[in-house]
């Protein structure tokens, strides 16, 4: 790194000299630029701005390095700035462009405090040059993070969602499938129905595709996988809500599926409840 | 002298449980032991019990489903139970769906099933 660790800079001073212009440019320039005001109130922003100004000022006294110690309070702010941003909405784009326009209004104040001394400005400019970039690329990794860690979320809770296991009656299980069948959803969709048939003993297992968008051969595969590990555990398996356009896409791909199939969720119940030697009947009301 | 897994006589079935890790001379065993206790007592219906089997491969897998084979040529249903999920989904990735098996959650299951084909052939037998 070009930076030296623990290299004073003035640019504490500067910025605590020309803290108002300083504070009016970036707010200005982040206005002509990326300012969301229908994400972010002004009189919070400008919260935020001072704040970061305050904190940037005590650190740069010590330190240029954004990795260092003195740093650790500016760099928990801006992890927590780009969290909300990014929960808030604001694009990768706008939540770096916040630390990259304090450049101007940094650069005129320096401009204004050395100019005298061109070999001294040029100096102070790299160092801040450096600072803030450093300090953009930062947001934009704390910006990321946040992305990823929402991103698998979403995913496991997706996961769990979609692949319940429900018991219809004593003996009987449903598994109604939401969703495009992945070989790493029918792991997680076989192991829940065949721990399933260990639980509750079940002795028939319907297998309600109405959720599933598309049926190609490598879903169909899956099914069948599902369905035989079923078998070889004892259980037998129906399929249902095969849909009008994915019955006719099966057949045009040959695909075959070999099992027990009905249109409805429903005629599958009748035909296990026939099976396990039940009955629906209807009756008469009392009085 | 080797180690061998009892057959036990159950009526008109065979009873085999299986407790202990299944190398492949033991299962070679099981299937010559099991084919000449069936041409010997007669039996209808084998039961095999493999809820204690916790690790299969494909030869394993193989040999379940030759017995079943010489079970059905010497007349007698084959019926797996107890299978571990963990088995039945390593048994499906090998590509061995064991399709000519009969198969049960449990054993009072199984010989149920068992029970079932040996009255029905019973019957018919009486009709003729």
């Amino acid at each position: 790194m070009a930076t030296v660790p623990n290299q004073t800079s003035n640019l504490g001073a500067i910025i605590a000299q020309h803290r108002d212009e300083i504070l009016a440019g970036w707010l200005r320039d982040m206005i002509g630029t990326t300012r969301r005001s229908d994400l972010i109130k002004e009189s919070e922003l400008r919260t935020q701005c001072s704040q970061f100004l305050a904190l940037l000022a005590q650190a740069t006294a010590q330190s240029t390095d954004v990795q260092s110690a003195p740093f650790e309070r500016l760099r928990e702010m801006l992890s927590e700035i780009s969290r909300t941003r990014t929960i808030q909405g604001f694009t990768a784009r706008e939540c770096a462009t916040f630390i990259f326009s304090i450049k101007r209004p940094l650069f005129t104040a320096i401009r204004e405090s050395l100019g005298k001394d061109s070999n001294a400005m040029a100096d102070e400019m790299w160092r801040t040059s450096e600072l803030v970039d450093g300090l953009g690329l930062f947001t934009t990794e704390a910006y990321l993070k946040t992305r990823e860690e929402t991103i698998k979320r979403q995913q496991e809770e997706l996961a769990e969602l979609s692949t319940p296991v429900v018991r219809l009656w004593k003996g009987v299980l449903a598994l109604p499938l939401i969703g495009t069948l992945d070989s790493e959803r029918t792991q997680i969709v076989m192991e829940n129905l065949l721990k399933s048939l260990v639980d509750t003993g079940a002795e028939i297992a319907i297998i309600d595709i109405t959720g599933v968008p598309t049926v190609d051969t490598q879903v169909a595969q899956h099914l069948l996988k599902t369905i035989a590990a079923a078998r070889l555990m004892g259980a037998d398996c129906i399929i249902s809500g095969i849909r009008p356009q994915i019955a006719q896409t099966m057949v045009h791909l040959g695909v075959e599926l070999n099992v027990v199939s009905k249109a409805t969720l429903a005629d599958a119940f009748a035909i296990a409840l026939e099976r396990i030697g039940k009955a629906v009947t209807t009756v008469r009301p009392k009085g | 002298m080797d180690e061998r897994i009892p057959i036990l006589k159950l009526g008109k079935a065979l009873l085999v449980t299986i407790q202990v890790d299944m190398h492949d001379r033991l299962a070679l065993a099981l299937e010559e032991d099991l084919t000449q206790k069936i041409v010997a007592t007669g039996a209808r219906g084998v039961l095999i019990d493999i809820s204690a089997l916790e690790i299969v491969d494909s030869f394993i897998g193989r040999m379940l489903d030759n017995i079943a084979g010489v079970s059905r040529i010497l007349d007698a249903e084959t019926v797996l139970v107890g299978m571990q999920p963990a088995v039945a989904i390593t048994l499906v990735e090998l590509g061995l769906n064991l399709s000519g098996i009969k198969t049960a959650l449990n054993v009072e299951r199984g010989m149920k099933m068992i029970a079932q084909t040996v009255r029905a052939s019973d019957d018919s037998d009486d009709g003729e």
